[in-house]
């Protein structure tokens, strides 16, 4: 069977995601985002740059992976967002550490 | 089907209260959660945790369980007597319908609670309900060229899907996907609508695609940045050479400065994975020793200690 070759979107830093769009893709609200913002959990790549309309809100679209993560850590273990944005730096760590030791081997 | 033993999923005693059965499922969770965890079947076990935990958890369906489950061991093979359930009293609608958390059962856990369990009934909502599909995840493994090159890859998806008759069957799918040259360990492709189809006119989920490097013989890859052990010989490392470098889309060759000291990094501009700002290649060098295993070697290392007078120690004061 001959079938097309599909496309997708890398979602490297390089992809940006609006506010609207990374809720669609994410199935979440905005406020929910809004608030992972406010526990600085993630960071929206203009934050600083523009005045503070999160309507203007630029992800970088790894922050996608993030959001997923955030969303099955609350559900799955019952984890305010404090709690998960402690997590989701603790784990980015853990990955940075882990690629230097696989690195040094 | 196996029976499944939801106690020892659980790693609890049959007696078991239900706050223990709460304790124990908080840690396990927070163990095998498949973003925490580093067991390779984190994802089975969690799957199967949050399954024996939606039985035990609930006073009826424990109950229940526990009825059927005296005369089975884990692992036997198994079929619900008919009406096992008659006499249990049970208070939610169709049961496989209420958690949006775990929607991957077992077909054990589906014989026994999928389909109206107990005797009350309240089916799904059919009217009016619209809803987005749900997202998929699948990993594909590529080789370091792939990420220099680009590449196309045939990725066979098994996904569940009900047929006409409303019975889950695990439908297979091949999608032929480009993977864009530049890509990073871990990163993401998505691909629009190729999830599963939304209800009731929803928009259908995403596929995400996760980039996983096969494990390279030669190279490490830390983003976009490679890394190479370069052997070389002493009077290369000692005189300076030019020499070849492997890199994953070929040889280029690779000036080594005279007085090079083992486990120098040396950098290859631009040389790792292409990207808007591309990766580096790193060369580290390791000297190494040619074996002393002939006459004219040993002479030769015999030559060097009398003429060179070199004592590796000094700085230790020895």
């Amino acid at each position: 069977m001959t079938q097309k070759i599909l496309n997708g979107i890398l979602l490297d830093e390089q992809t940006e995601l609006s506010l609207h769009d990374l809720c669609v893709a994410c199935s979440s609200s905005e406020q929910w985002i809004i608030e992972l913002v406010e526990e600085g959990a993630l960071e929206p790549v203009n934050l600083h740059t523009t005045s503070y309309q999160q309507t203007e809100w630029r992800f970088s679209a790894d922050s996608l992976q993030k959001v997923h993560t955030a969303m099955r850590l609350q559900r799955d273990l019952s984890i305010n967002l404090a709690g998960v944005a402690l997590a989701l730096d603790l784990l980015e760590e853990i990955e940075a550490l882990e690629t230097r030791l696989k690195c040094l081997k | 089907m196996d029976f499944k033993d939801y106690y020892q999923i659980m790693d609890v005693k049959k007696d078991a209260s239900q706050d223990e059965i709460k304790r124990a499922y908080k840690k396990l969770a927070r163990k095998y959660h498949p973003d925490v965890s580093k067991e390779s079947n984190a994802e089975v076990r969690f799957k199967e945790l949050g399954e024996a935990y939606q039985v035990l958890k609930d006073p009826e369906k424990r109950a229940a369980y526990d009825q059927l489950g005296k005369n089975w061991q884990a692992g036997q093979d198994f079929n619900p007597p008919p009406d096992w359930d008659a006499g249990f009293e049970f208070s939610g609608g169709d049961f496989a319908g209420d958690s949006a958390g775990y929607t991957d059962y077992s077909d054990f856990f589906e014989s026994l609670f999928g389909h109206g369990f107990g005797s009350v009934h309240q089916g799904r909502q059919q009217g009016g309900y619209r809803a987005r599909g749900e997202d998929h995840h699948a990993k594909v493994v590529i080789d370091l060229e792939d990420a220099y090159q680009g590449a196309t890859r045939s990725i066979v998806l098994q996904a569940p899907e009900l047929d006409s008759s409303g019975h889950v069957i695990n439908k297979q799918r091949t999608l032929n996907v480009k993977i864009p040259k530049g890509v990073k360990q871990g990163q993401r492709i998505r691909l629009s609508g190729q999830g599963s189809p939304g209800m009731g006119g929803g928009p259908a989920g995403d596929l995400y695609l996760i980039i996983e490097f096969r494990p390279d013989s030669m190279f490490r890859v830390d983003g976009h940045d490679v890394y190479l052990d370069l052997p070389v010989t002493p009077w290369e490392a000692a005189l300076g050479a030019s020499v070849k470098v492997p890199t994953p889309v070929g040889p280029v060759d690779l000036k080594i400065a005279a007085g090079t000291p083992g486990g120098r990094k040396l950098r290859l501009k631009g040389r790792g994975i292409p990207a808007s700002t591309p990766g580096d290649l790193y060369v580290i060098t390791q000297i190494t020793l040619p074996p002393a295993d002939s006459d004219a070697a040993k002479a030769l290392y015999q030559k060097m200690a009398q003429e060179l007078a070199y004592n590796p120690r000094s700085k230790l004061g020895v």
